[in-house]
């Protein structure tokens, strides 16, 4: 069988590489004829999904709970002790100080990254901001929101908080985080189709020894991981459950 | 459930008998100080079927005022403030345990008797499609939704029973 490999949109262009590098590894340790596929947008990757054509995915959180809970897919592993965390940031000359001084009918720069809007809209709650008294400027990455800032065509931006930290300081300087969210518990995962789920255990297996082989170490490391985290069917219960309350009905 | 202590609360704190629900009633000691809620953090924690707590994170920790050790095993009553009607917590678990997700603003009394208001939505934890328990997740509240949910209880409170 070959396996359809695919991850969130969410990763930038130049982290694709690593992937590539992650893929081939995958096919020399397991044998399995795996193809990495990428998606531009949430629309195409959820079309794939739709069609049968994504067998294991590295998802995001907000994507793991729907294929998890609506469509069967098994969690497998996330990233040992990093979780997704948001930065809601202004441009360094923004007469605003703090979350609350954002008004409504606000323009605020994004990329489609669900987890990350969802978490950035829950920050801007108490200043009394949702979907219905704010617009989204959706763009392609998180260098093209900051250049949003930096030319005033949005009051407020929504950073991946490891986006916002990689940025170089001369970018960081035309930028001022007003909040940072410490939530600790959203993380990308792993998930395996239900037509793939003949090679669940094989890929646990690799999956939980990968950082204790040298190559393996080394493919972790241009991903930016130390391990994977193998969690037990609880954990990644509670997760799907946390994530429920965060998400609007 | 123990009383609040006397010298583990601010100066200043006026006392009340807090009736329970199948529990003995418990003494409290209130103050007006309110606690900030800090930005960008999520109080998280679980319970089983009877609200007894079996999780809390470390943002649940630092604002209760609470150790871990102090939590864990203990009714989730023990936030509970004088100025939430019984109503409320009525319309909380009767919607939960019917599987629905239950949303509202709340007001939390710490273990020194200062409050923090939170935004908290409660989920059952379903298992194989039984409840086995909830989690609640409570988020920063806008300042205006807090002085509607506080007008809206002082009138509830009015109106309840002694």
């Amino acid at each position: 069988m070959k396996l359809q490999f695919t991850v969130s949109p969410d990763f930038a262009p130049e982290s694709l590489a690593a992937w590539h590098i992650f893929n081939t590894y995958l096919q020399r340790q397991t044998g399995l004829g795996s193809h990495f596929e990428t998606y531009e947008s949430y629309q195409d990757l959820h079309a794939a999904i739709d069609n049968g054509e994504v067998d294991l995915i590295f998802a995001n959180a907000y994507d793991s709970a729907s294929l998890v809970r609506d469509k069967g897919y098994a969690p497998l592993a996330s990233p040992e002790g990093q979780a997704d965390e948001v930065v809601i940031a202004v441009a360094e000359g923004s007469p605003v100080l703090g979350v609350e001084e954002l008004a409504p009918g606000i323009t605020i720069a994004s990329t489609a990254d669900p987890d990350v809007q969802t978490i950035g809209m829950i920050m801007l709650e108490p200043a009394n901001l949702d979907k219905s008294n704010t617009r989204i400027n959706v763009r392609g990455s998180y260098p093209l929101v900051a250049k949003s800032l930096m030319r005033n065509e949005a009051a407020a931006g929504f950073f991946l908080a490891e986006a916002y930290e990689r940025f170089s300081e001369v970018i960081k300087q035309q930028l001022r985080p007003l909040v940072r969210s410490y939530i600790q518990v959203i993380n990308h995962c792993f998930l395996l189709s239900p037509n793939a789920i003949a090679h669940k255990d094989q890929l646990l297996d690799l999956l939980a020894a990968m950082h204790t082989q040298a190559n393996g170490e080394r493919v972790l490391q241009d991903l930016g991981y130390k391990a994977w985290h193998i969690p037990p069917q609880e954990e990644v219960e509670f997760t799907l459950d946390l994530m429920s309350t965060l998400v609007e009905e | 459930m123990r009383d609040m202590q006397a010298q583990d609360v601010v100066p200043g704190c006026e006392q009340w008998i807090q009736p329970l629900y199948a529990e003995e009633p418990r003494r409290l000691y209130v103050s007006e100080e309110e606690v900030p809620y800090p930005d960008g953090r999520l109080i998280v924690s679980s319970t089983d079927l009877e609200g007894i707590i079996t999780f809390c994170n470390d943002s649940f920790v630092q604002m209760s005022g609470y150790s871990e050790e102090e939590l864990m095993g203990q009714p989730h009553s023990i936030l509970r403030h004088p100025d939430i009607p019984r109503v409320a917590f009525v319309d909380l678990w009767q919607t939960v345990q019917a599987g629905k997700r239950w949303q509202g603003y709340v007001k939390n009394l710490r273990k020194d008797g200062r409050f923090y208001w939170v935004y908290a939505t409660v989920v059952p934890n379903k298992r194989g499609g039984v409840i086995k328990g909830y989690t609640s997740v409570r988020r920063k509240p806008s300042r205006s939704k807090v002085a509607e949910a506080e007008a809206l209880y002082k009138k509830l409170l009015a109106e309840q029973a002694p």
